[in-house]
């Protein structure tokens, strides 16, 4: 016998539609007086492959946790598949790869697969997944003894279980060699042509260029940039066009013509685009802004810059 | 490229009963017989406890009850054994916690009372088997001697009363977010094993240790277990000394778990 639950949330779309895997809508999320995420809005369909391209501490890991239903948003709404996280989960809709932890030690790989399966009401074929992951030759080995990569790909395994519609991989090659990280996304990318939605996170652009169709840029909880990898490098590979504006503020220069992102620091304000001349002649000509400066970065200087905490380079908390 | 309809969706099949599992309480049942230390604490020690105090050729001449001293300590080192066990199974929890696995159970359909119940069921069977092998080495030295269905009562008495030790499990495994909590644990069993009368008779303590131990939360539970054996009146105290800390612990436990599923 199996139970269902009652119609989730505001459901007003027919039942032949097919919702989008992920909705944020103004989510918002703070510690204490730390605002983890603020106000972000995003959209993922089904079948996508996104990226969530940030540095540590930029909030993804917050953003992903509700998702997955692990924290409460402090603020706004989410639907994943049209429903809570927490009904997506109990229907093995969702599932997920996390950085580190989440594995017993003392019970061998096979075993932790058949304990994970076993959970879930349609049975998955634990060979299958074992086999996919490219650790069916370990499984009588203890998980402690198993190496980081083979720990991950376990992760993989045990994510792959329910058959999820939606798969998600909070930093997952974190301490992987190269070789490693390439045999790894090759298996996720292997499986998202089957039509998977993945959505991962990564503080690596060229990992997020390799195997993402989209890539969501997010800085100090908000999202920055969100745009196919080519969209996301011709961005970032763009120019900054530096003035003096005293009274701007970041709302009433969204409608500057060309401009990609906007930022203001008292009364400096930084504006990014692809088509710098553009912002330049609108700024001399529509504004009172003087003391034009137009600098061009390098790629991976450039989303740094995009995505670092106040032009410091990645790595900050 | 297809994409699932919202029909679809809510038609996967949610489990029954918080999925609960059995398949999962076996693996569980296997991984803790796999745990060297948790086994020899909880089945070899005990039985150890009564060759080294229930062999003493007075005790076996010695009447207590319907049986002899070697029983009644045959007895006490049963109800030792099994509540190590229950307490034991409970606090594997904390090492779960360090290691990450209860979240990782979030992301399944498993329900945190399901989660729960399987750990409980795990650590009953453990005390099973504690009572059994504590039993098995009393029978075996033909020292302890009782009539045969008290045997059975007995160590079904202890056994089930050991229950009241799994919250307690529970709570500290909460509580102590370590891999440390079961070197804690056994020194914490040892001094209530003391305070119950389950190594040395209360009757030897000095006057205000003896109101002390009254109040400990083995007294009672080790009192109601020999009671088949001893006879004569129940004093309600026991009851009232077991069942309080069985709501104690429990009240503890949920405490601690609902604080836990909360922040996680």
């Amino acid at each position: 016998m199996t139970t269902t639950d009652p119609a989730p949330g505001p459901g007003l779309r027919p039942d032949s539609q097919s919702p989008p895997a992920v909705r944020l809508r103004d989510l918002s999320k703070s510690f204490g007086h730390v605002q983890a995420v603020r106000h972000v809005d995003l959209t993922i369909d089904q079948g996508e492959v996104v990226a969530f391209l940030g540095p540590n501490g930029a909030g993804k890991t917050s953003t992903i946790d509700m998702i997955l239903g692990l924290s409460t948003p402090s603020g706004g709404e989410l639907s994943v598949l049209g429903m809570t996280p927490q009904q997506a989960i109990r229907r093995g809709l969702v599932s997920a790869v996390m950085q580190t932890g989440g594995l017993l030690k003392d019970l061998t790989v096979g075993e932790t697969a058949l304990y994970t399966a076993s959970l879930f009401a349609s049975r998955a074929d634990v060979p299958a997944a074992l086999r996919r992951a490219g650790i069916a030759e370990i499984a009588d080995r203890r998980v402690g003894r198993c190496s980081g990569g083979e720990q991950q790909r376990l992760r993989f395994a045990m994510a792959l279980l329910s058959d999820p519609e939606l798969l998600i991989l909070d930093e997952p090659t974190t301490g992987m060699d190269v070789e490693g990280r390439r045999e790894f996304w090759g298996s996720i990318r292997h499986d998202a042509d089957r039509g998977r939605t993945v959505l991962f996170a990564t503080h690596y652009l060229e990992e997020a260029d390799a195997y993402a169709d989209r890539i969501v840029l997010i800085r100090k909880g908000e999202i920055v940039a969100d745009g196919t990898s080519a969209q996301v490098k011709s961005l970032a590979s763009g120019r900054t066009v530096r003035a003096t504006l005293p009274g701007a503020t970041e709302q009433a220069l969204r409608t500057v013509p060309g401009a990609d992102s906007i930022e203001v620091r008292g009364d400096t304000v930084l504006i990014h685009s692809g088509d710098a001349d553009k912002v330049a002649r609108y700024l001399l000509t529509e504004t009172t802004a003087h003391d034009l400066e137009i600098t061009s970065r390098g790629l991976e200087e450039a989303f740094l810059a995009l995505t670092g905490d106040d032009g410091n380079t990645g790595g900050n908390r | 490229m297809t994409t699932a309809t919202t029909a679809e969706l809510r038609g996967r099949p949610v489990p029954p009963m918080g999925g609960f599992s059995v398949t999962a309480l076996k693996l569980e049942i296997r991984r803790l017989l796999r745990n060297r230390r948790t086994v020899i604490f909880a089945l070899v020690t005990p039985s150890i406890f009564f060759l080294l105090f229930g062999l003493n050729a007075a005790y076996a001449n010695q009447s207590a009850g319907k049986g002899n001293v070697s029983a009644f300590i045959l007895i006490s080192m049963a109800l030792y054994g099994a509540v190590l066990a229950t307490t034991s199974g409970g606090a594997m929890i904390s090492i779960e916690r360090a290691q990450g696995w209860t979240r990782q159970l979030r992301l399944t359909p498993l329900s945190p009372p399901a989660y729960v119940l399987t750990k409980m069921l795990t650590s009953m069977v453990l005390g099973f088997v504690s009572v059994l092998a504590v039993y098995i080495v009393g029978f075996a030295t033909h020292k302890p001697s009782m009539p045969g269905y008290l045997w059975i009562v007995t160590g079904l008495c202890v056994w089930i009363g050991s229950l009241v030790f799994a919250p307690f499990g529970l709570f500290l495994g909460y509580l102590l977010p370590t891999e440390n909590v079961m070197q804690f644990m056994g020194f914490i069993m040892m001094l209530l094993a003391f305070g119950g009368g389950l190594f040395i008779p209360l009757s030897t303590y000095p006057h205000a240790l003896q109101v002390l131990a009254k109040f400990t939360p083995l007294y009672g539970l080790n009192q109601l277990v020999h009671w088949p054996l001893t006879g004569g009146s129940m004093d309600m105290w026991w009851v009232v000394n077991a069942v309080a800390w069985l709501a104690i612990f429990t009240a503890g436990a949920v405490w601690r778990f609902r604080k836990d599923t909360a922040r996680v």
